[in-house]
């Protein structure tokens, strides 16, 4: 007969909160995706020994504070600005790992031209793109990402695409860019998912070494207080209705 | 008890209580607390520890890196 | 060699790490410079043409985090662009230089010179209270000069600093003796002199994060206590001016930039004359020359200020002599420059007639 008290002994240890982690209780609502994110971001971290090496940009988000949680260097950029900062950062630093972290209305609104551009000159940087269809921060208004029909605050009868445009695909715009050499598109709803978000991070960070350029991870994401669902609730609806439309899988590897 | 090889262990008030770990856990073995923690939220526990893997699934969905697994090498499971 | 060929030299002489910038007329010729000389090869520097002055102010927030030296330059409808990115850089304490040679406005303007952009550059500009260092060049020798010079003070109180300088400077060709060429800080050298910077966090030291965001209201007044105790002591410190033939004088003219060097030749024709009347140029904008200017105040009947614009600094020169001395304003807008007979005339009329 085998105790629980005989199998939690160090020698069985197979998964502990990264080191990269601060002991920073995080801000985010009860299951919110930036946290399984930034969990994924200080393993790879940590794995790749970096933590000396690299830098991080926050966004003006809910992820505004990434860097309480991410025990390393940081830059808080003004909204949208994220990419515009690292290639500041990564320019006079090439030998450091320098990434985004950024949220839709982040990189797909008001910092679209910083992105783009970015990954048009190929600037050897990682963008985690947290793709969550809404604006979670200020309360759930559209994004720029919101589908067509789904409710925010700013459309709460639907985003209808003849008042407010349609929902933007900004991993497959920045695919097209030669200055991108990998583009994939990832969840974190399943422990399968994560596993694969993880890997996909993780080649992120190593492109950084091969000098090719851009590597964007966008993870589909869910914001269940803006959504107004519970966690899992929130996740079935991401499955059943985001990746439709934001169909999972590598749009660019190279 | 002869099937138990893998336990977890939940940091109580990190925990928000939001059920994902439950969910994603294969062999049924979480459950939320009917207490809360000291934030008021209901924590997860093991409910049926005879049954966990130490597959790692809920410490992989936890957005807030509540849960330590421990798994016992194959040979001591048996 | 014109004044903003002069930047571009000085720059790469005096170790600049990085340039970051998008072209506009009067000053594009800092960017071309640069380009043509190349030195990447050479010293090292880093100078990349961005998509817009929101990306270049923001790729200077990004490089002057790393503590390294890094400037953009542009004119007034760039420099606008640049405002939130300037906030932030300063809200979050670290030095840069940024090079405004000013044409006239308000809106696209004119491509003609002006010195329209002083509120804007000496009062905040974006939002928050925040304050700039300034300098003001009135010569070629000083665009050059100057560049190092807003590096040092940049570095020294971990503040932006800008160059106002405007179209006729920046276009004017002038002989000009530059400094020798000096290595750039080395990575050692940069976390020795700049702990503070994003260089990659180490075991002996917590995290380096360079953020402007203090969520909770009391440690936000608290930074803004920090910043203003800095403002007050460059205030005390760092005031930088010239004056011309103020000794005898029973009148002033206060002027700065391109104004100045016109009112040198006004403040002559006067001389010659018989009228008694001196120049004081401020150099540094911000700290502005309060004490000095108001110490003339108990000397002096009048005082004339010349301004490419509609009135702008004199505002502070007011402020200066607190009501005891008369101070008129004469200005051209909209790129037109005055001439020195014009300003002569105005000070007689103005200020001695009036
Ligand atoms: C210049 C500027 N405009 C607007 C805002 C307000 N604002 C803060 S966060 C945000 C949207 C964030 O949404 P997203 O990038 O999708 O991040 P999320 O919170 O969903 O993770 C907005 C509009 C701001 N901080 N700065
Ligand atoms: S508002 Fe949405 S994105 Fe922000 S923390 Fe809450 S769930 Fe996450
Ligand atoms: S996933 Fe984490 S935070 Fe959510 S209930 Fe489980 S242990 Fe708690
Ligand atoms: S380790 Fe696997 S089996 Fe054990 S509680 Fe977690 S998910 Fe369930
Ligand atoms: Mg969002």
């Amino acid at each position: 007969m085998i105790d629980v008290k005989d199998i939690i002994k160090p020698e069985n240890l197979v998964f502990k909160k990264s080191k990269v982690l601060t002991d920073t209780p995080m801000h985010y609502c009860p299951g919110c995706s930036h946290g399984v994110v930034h969990n994924l971001i200080a393993e790879v971290i940590e794995e790749m020994e970096i933590q000396e090496t690299t830098i991080g940009v926050a966004p003006v988000g809910c992820s505004v504070f990434a860097y309480n949680y991410i025990d390393i260097d940081w830059h808080e950029a003004a909204h949208g600005r994220a990419p515009a900062v690292a290639t500041g950062i990564k320019r006079l630093m090439p030998d450091k790992f320098v990434f985004t972290y950024q949220g839709d209305g982040d990189l797909a609104a008001i910092g679209t031209a910083e992105t783009i551009h970015a990954c048009n000159r190929g600037e050897n940087i990682t963008i985690v793109f947290i793709n969550n269809g809404i604006y979670g921060m200020t309360g759930g208004q559209m994004a720029p990402t919101t589908l067509e029909g789904m409710v925010a605050s700013t459309c709460p009868s639907g985003r209808d695409h003849a008042r407010d445009g349609y929902p933007i695909k900004m991993s497959d715009l920045v695919a097209q860019l030669p200055g991108t050499c990998y583009v994939t598109r990832q969840a974190v709803h399943t422990a399968g998912a994560v596993r694969k978000a993880k890997k996909a991070i993780r080649k992120a960070f190593e492109n950084q070494k091969r000098k090719k350029g851009v590597s964007l991870v966008e993870v589909v994401s869910t914001c269940n207080s803006g959504w107004k669902m519970s966690p899992v609730d929130a996740n079935n609806w991401m499955a059943e209705n985001m990746f439709p439309f934001y169909p999972l899988g590598d749009l660019k590897d190279e | 008890m002869g099937k138990v090889r893998g336990a977890i262990v939940v940091d109580i008030e990190r925990c928000k209580g939001c059920g994902l770990c439950v969910v994603a856990c294969p062999t049924d073995t979480i459950v939320l607390a009917d207490e809360v923690n000291g934030k008021g939220y209901h924590y997860a526990k093991m409910g049926n520890p005879e049954a966990c893997t130490g597959c790692t699934n809920c410490a992989m969905v936890c957005p807030d890196s509540c849960i330590t697994v421990y798994r016992l090498k194959p040979e001591k499971s048996k | 060699m014109k004044g903003n060929e002069a930047i571009a030299e000085a720059a790469i002489r005096y170790g600049v790490d990085g340039y970051f910038g998008y072209p506009i007329t009067p000053q594009s010729e800092v960017m071309e410079t640069l380009m043509a000389m190349r030195p990447w090869e050479t010293t090292g520097m880093v100078v990349l043409q961005a998509e817009s002055e929101v990306a270049s102010i923001n790729m200077l927030y990004g490089g002057a985090g790393s503590g390294k030296r890094v400037m953009t330059s542009s004119s007034s409808p760039g420099i606008s662009l640049m405002q939130e990115g300037i906030s932030y850089i300063a809200g979050a304490e670290l030095p840069c230089v940024i090079v405004n040679v000013v044409r006239g406005g308000p809106g696209l303007g004119t491509i003609q010179p002006s010195q329209s952009d002083y509120f804007q550059a000496v009062k905040g500009g974006g939002h928050g209270d925040y304050k700039l260092i300034v300098l003001a060049p009135s010569s070629v020798q000083e665009m050059a000069d100057f560049v190092g010079l807003a590096f040092d003070l940049a570095f020294k109180y971990r503040n932006p600093a800008m160059i106002l300088s405007d179209g006729v400077i920046g276009q004017m060709m002038e002989k000009v003796e530059l400094d020798e060429y000096r290595p750039r800080w080395t990575d050692e050298e940069i976390i020795e002199k700049n702990p503070w910077a994003a260089t990659g966090k180490k075991p002996v030291r917590g995290q380096n994060i360079m953020t402007s965001l203090h969520i909770q209201a009391v440690d936000q007044e608290n930074v803004n206590r920090r910043l203003q105790a800095k403002y007050k002591e460059m205030q005390e410190k760092e005031v930088r001016y010239e004056t011309f033939m103020c000794d005898d004088a029973e009148y002033l003219i206060v002027a700065f930039g391109s104004a100045a060097r016109i009112s040198k030749k006004s403040v002559e024709l006067a001389r010659e004359k018989g009228i008694k009347v001196g120049l004081l140029r401020p150099i540094t904008l911000f700290p502005f020359p309060y004490k000095e200017i108001g110490s003339y105040a108990d000397q002096i009947k009048g005082i004339l200020v010349p301004e490419m614009n509609a009135g702008q600094m004199i505002e502070d020169v007011k402020l200066a002599v607190n009501g005891k001395v008369d101070v008129e304003h004469y200005g051209r807008m909209g790129g037109m420059i005055f001439s020195p007979d014009e300003v002569e005339n105005a000070l007689e009329e103005l200020i001695i007639g009036g």
